[in-house]
């Protein structure tokens, strides 16, 4: 029997372009070509004015640690506790949730407000997913 | 709303609470409506207006034998009920229905004809949420705590106390599932589930249901039971997906319904003799207490932690024992409403002596959604 595996996101046509952005080694964005407002997850509409212009842009990349947990049970399939589920807020304003990768999982190493960068982990030949680790520097 | 025009008149649990191996979900569903109904000391015919979460109206109503005149299948979670009160209570007043059934029930530990729960993978919580390794709430509802503990100082022994609290009121209360003594040690040394939250932080996971009985208040009178009117109402969701709410230093839906229910009910926090705070987990009372403007979020945990919310405290919290510690099926907003109607009738097995207001205030989801409940028993 195959190993249980990690859940996969499906794409919709209006996230296609997010995942076809992490495939690409970026992380897109959206911002409001009327209010300026950035925001997440993707829509092809701004959800603070209502306008339907808005722009995909890539993103810094770039974020701090806003808050966690560290998952011991019950684990989700394809992954080996512990493991820390992250909700990552970006220089851009959005926040996300996300993994830390190139960490210890632990409360002594995952501090509220360090400093993120984005990674790409590559799950299959359609799926690659953006996590983060500590910025260098 | 006008306040006090509605009241409960019928509110009952099922038979048994805990695990029930000998009952579908379904029939717990009419185990709780039936207990209602000779609370109420109605008939079954006397039902006009039916209200569910999870499973559908049609489905509770065709299995029970109701012909409603007005539904609501509003389904957000474990305040769902909390939303049926004021969904019901407008209905009533607008003379759409007469009497109106609420019934919730649901075989969360021994998932005898339960629904599945799943996420599409095409969802947005399934594209960003799942791959992340959340698996079930006790991955997702204390994602917040860590930020809520760093921008308020609050301590893990403040979110323990929750918890030792709880269960002093489980302890007056026979039919709670947990009534032993704790300690903030024990809990603290509980086996962690999910950093920074231990097994007695996190709710039970039990069989059981719950249902209400709502007629006007002019009605009311001819019913046996002690009437328990609807004060004030108010409700709000926010997202299904927790990395998405606006702040994790207090919750949206919680700022929207709770100050709605207050402000309609025309009271003050002074008011408020009794409180119920949906409990999932160790931190929602002190969202609450926060977010409904009892006192400032940076005093939430000692406020628990010095015991002002224990029996015989100034603010009686949770005093069924919560659902960390009475009963927790999986939608505990149910046993929260009838903890209140309990404390209002002046019958629950931790009374608060003369208690005259209850504040039940609901979780649906990861602070998706809310709903509170003002009762009084005085009109």
């Amino acid at each position: 029997m195959a190993e249980p595996q990690r859940a996969r996101p499906k794409p919709t046509p209006e996230t296609q372009h997010f995942w076809d952005g992490a495939k690409a080694g970026e992380l897109r964005l959206q911002r409001c070509d009327a209010c300026a407002h950035v925001y997440f997850p993707p829509r092809p509409f701004c959800p603070s004015c209502a306008s339907r212009k808005v722009s995909i842009f890539k993103a810094s990349g770039k974020g701090f640690l806003y808050s966690y947990v560290i998952n011991h049970r019950p684990a989700a399939p394809g992954f080996t506790p512990p493991y820390a589920i992250a909700v990552v807020e970006l220089d851009e304003g959005p926040r996300m949730m996300s993994n830390i990768i190139d960490c210890p999982q632990t409360p002594e190493s995952l501090e509220l407000d360090m400093k993120l960068e984005v990674a790409f982990q590559e799950l299959d030949d359609k799926i690659t997913l953006p996590v983060f680790r500590p910025a260098k520097g | 709303m006008r306040r006090n025009q509605v009241a409960v008149v019928g509110a009952a649990e099922t038979t048994e609470l805990g695990v029930i191996p000998n009952a579908s979900q379904l029939q717990l569903h009419a185990d709780a409506a039936l207990n209602a109904i000779a609370d109420a000391g109605l008939k079954l015919s006397d039902i006009d207006g039916f209200a569910t979460a999870v499973e559908t109206p049609q489905q509770v109503c065709h299995y029970l034998g109701i012909k409603p005149t007005w539904v609501d299948g509003t389904s957000v979670g474990g305040c769902s009920f909390m939303l049926h009160v004021r969904h019901a209570a407008a209905a009533i007043e607008a003379g759409l229905c007469k009497t109106v059934l609420i019934t919730h029930a649901e075989s969360g530990k021994s998932m005898i004809g339960k629904l599945p729960r799943s996420i599409p993978a095409d969802s947005l919580q399934g594209q960003f949420e799942a791959p992340y390794g959340v698996y079930g709430p006790p991955s997702m509802f204390p994602i917040p705590v860590l930020r809520f503990m760093k921008t308020y100082g609050i301590t893990h022994e403040q979110l323990a106390s929750v918890a030792v609290i709880q269960r002093e009121w489980a302890a007056k209360n026979p039919r709670a599932t947990m009534k032993d003594p704790i300690t903030v040690a024990d809990v603290l040394n509980s086996r962690m589930i999910a950093y920074p939250f231990r097994l007695l932080q996190c709710c039970l996971v039990t069989d059981g249901g719950g249902a209400l009985i709502l007629t006007s208040a002019d009605r009311a009178r001819d019913f046996s039971r002690k009437p328990v009117y609807i004060m004030g109402t108010g409700e709000s969701v926010e997202t299904p997906m927790v990395s998405q709410m606006e702040t994790f230093n207090s919750s949206r839906a919680f700022k929207v319904a709770g100050p709605l229910a207050f402000r309609e009910a025309g009271i003050a926090h002074g008011d408020v003799d009794h409180l119920m705070i949906y409990d999932a987990f160790a931190h929602l009372p002190l969202f609450g207490l926060g977010d409904l403007g009892f006192m400032p979020y940076e005093e939430t945990g000692q406020f628990i932690a010095d015991g002002n919310t224990r029996p015989g405290g100034k603010l009686p919290l949770n005093t069924n024992g919560g659902g960390l510690s009475y009963m927790h099926s999986g939608m505990y907003g149910m046993y929260a409403l009838q903890e209140s109607v309990r404390q209002m009738r002046g019958i629950a097995p931790a009374q608060v002596p003369n208690a005259k207001i209850s504040v039940c205030h609901g979780v649906g989801g990861m602070f998706a959604a809310s709903g509170t409940i003002v009762f009084t028993n005085e009109r």
